[in-house]
């Protein structure tokens, strides 16, 4: 099934777009997402790839041409990252309540300033509330099926939403690894080609983008509202099909040595394949760790989280993101998962690798022994801890 | 009230027919038709399209539309037989009774 080849991250969403075929891509391009486009201009101008290549003059045009193209019954990916998505962010919110199965592969990447181009879920966490389903890949493996996912869920007339999948910039999007690339006549068989519900034609004219009054907003809002909760179903029922049919294995949330643990990390995106790591080598000192891991981010994975909420007695949230003033954002969101249950964990949250500071096993480490510490004293105090924080570079200028 | 589609999306075109945005006025004008003189400048300054031209050699005079008329009242300031103290008024604003 599939052939082997070893691929940067940025070439897998490329080759999912090509398997995918994809008739539109709009796209500027950005670090650390500009392989994307790069790809897929050499595909459309070697004729690998039937597809209109449209390269905008910023992000804002591109998700608006996507829209448009959308809305004409095309199938449409782009990729982008960081302050490309930022532009863009006003079209997102658009391209999700036009119901546009529009699909966007996301490099990661920290937000300005200070400029930085690095690993940091920042992008994407703040557009978690723009209406878009989100995959977050912890493998380049992982990138490549979460795009070809991606249309089946998107397209799905139960769902017509769009949705993006985030990768870590450089770590995934820059990195070669081994992945195995579906043959198109396996793609084609569980991905067919888009049929919209609705389009825009001119032999049967509609009106796409109309005015909302207050008379109908909230029904609009409600019916992409009911639609999300559709996707969690959607999303099952591809993961399933797609495991039956590649052989590879997806869960919205996937855990590891979770049964006995103790302490459990929670982690998304890159991050997560060192965790597992990190845990082994813990579990060698005698501590009672396991791991787990978000795919799905929205919807939000509630079951899933309630699930391993229970087994664990500190439940150690990662953020590769800060909401200043609060916390991480996924920290945010497992708390407010688990407020109504009668039993839960203690509940802690590391901020960790902004900007892309490397996360290492030290990290694991520091994690786990705030996380034994809090158990022991049967508190989380306050729960917020920065991750390999320079303290003694702080304080310049006081 | 008739089902909504998603997206917001409007399936049957020109349903814009439909929405009558007269509907908004508080105020009316109303034409004392002997007193037009189809000079056609109420016509000129509606910010609505919301008047029908008057035809000078068939001497009928202006219509207007309720649909759309919001009742801004510039027909009435611009109408040149109302300017003219010699000439009846041909436009008032009276109050729209709802």
């Amino acid at each position: 099934m599939g052939e082997k080849q070893v691929v940067k991250g940025n070439f897998a969403t490329a080759v999912a777009a090509k398997l995918a075929r994809v008739d539109v891509v709009p796209a500027y391009p950005i670090t650390p997402s500009t392989l994307f486009p790069e790809q897929i201009s050499q595909y459309v101008a070697n004729g690998e790839m039937d597809a209109e290549l449209l390269l905008t003059e910023s992000e804002h045009s591109a998700m608006s041409a996507a829209i448009g193209a959308s809305a004409a019954g095309a199938r449409v990916a782009t990729a982008t990252a960081s302050q490309g998505l930022k532009l863009m962010s006003e079209m997102l919110f658009i391209a999700s309540a036009m119901r546009l199965p529009i699909v966007a592969a996301i490099g990661n990447r920290a937000l300005s300033a200070p400029i930085n181009i690095w690993a940091d879920h920042s992008d994407t966490m703040a557009e978690r509330d723009s209406g878009w389903i989100q995959f977050y890949a912890e493998t380049n493996q992982n990138a490549l099926d979460l795009m070809l996912m991606a249309f089946r869920v998107a397209e799905d007339h139960r769902v017509l939403l769009p949705a993006m999948v985030g990768l870590d910039a450089f770590v995934l999007t820059h990195t070669m690894e081994g992945v195995d690339v579906p043959f198109q006549e396996e793609v084609d068989d569980f991905l067919p080609s888009y049929k919209p519900k609705f389009t825009l034609d001119v032999n049967n004219p509609m009106t796409f983008g109309s005015f909302g009054t207050p008379a109908h907003y909230p029904e609009f809002k409600y019916q992409q509202w009911d639609a999300m909760w559709k996707a969690t179903e959607v999303i099952d029922e591809v993961f399933a099909d797609f495991e039956k049919r590649f052989g590879r294995k997806y869960e919205k949330v996937s855990e590891y040595m979770t049964d006995d643990a103790d302490i459990i990390f929670l982690t998304m995106g890159a991050t997560s394949g060192t965790a597992r790591a990190a845990v082994r080598r813990l579990r060698e000192k005698g501590i009672k760790v396991g791991t787990a891991k978000i795919t799905v981010f929205r919807p939000f994975p509630f079951e899933h989280i309630k699930r391993l909420a229970s087994k664990a007695k500190v439940l150690a949230v990662l953020d590769r993101a800060v909401s200043q003033g609060y916390g991480g954002p996924v920290f945010a969101d497992v708390s407010g998962a688990l407020a109504n249950e009668k039993e839960r964990p203690l509940l802690l949250n590391f901020i960790i690798g902004l900007g892309g500071r490397d996360i290492t096993f030290a990290d694991f480490d520091y994690i786990a022994e705030e996380s034994q510490k809090a158990l022991e004293a049967g508190d989380a105090g306050w729960p917020v801890h920065w991750v390999n924080l320079k303290t003694e570079i702080l304080g310049g200028g006081e | 009230m008739s089902k909504i589609e998603i997206g917001a999306i409007i399936t049957t075109p020109g349903s814009s027919l439909n929405y009558k945005t007269g509907s908004w006025r508080t105020m009316r004008p109303v034409l004392t038709p002997e007193n037009c003189i189809f000079c056609n400048v109420c016509w000129e300054f509606c910010p609505d399209s919301a008047i029908e031209k008057a035809d000078p050699k068939t001497k009928t005079p202006i219509k207007i539309d309720y649909d759309y008329c919001k009742g801004c009242g510039i027909c009435v300031q611009e109408c040149l037989a109302n300017k003219n103290a010699n000439l009846g008024n041909a436009l008032k604003m009276i109050t729209e009774e709802k």
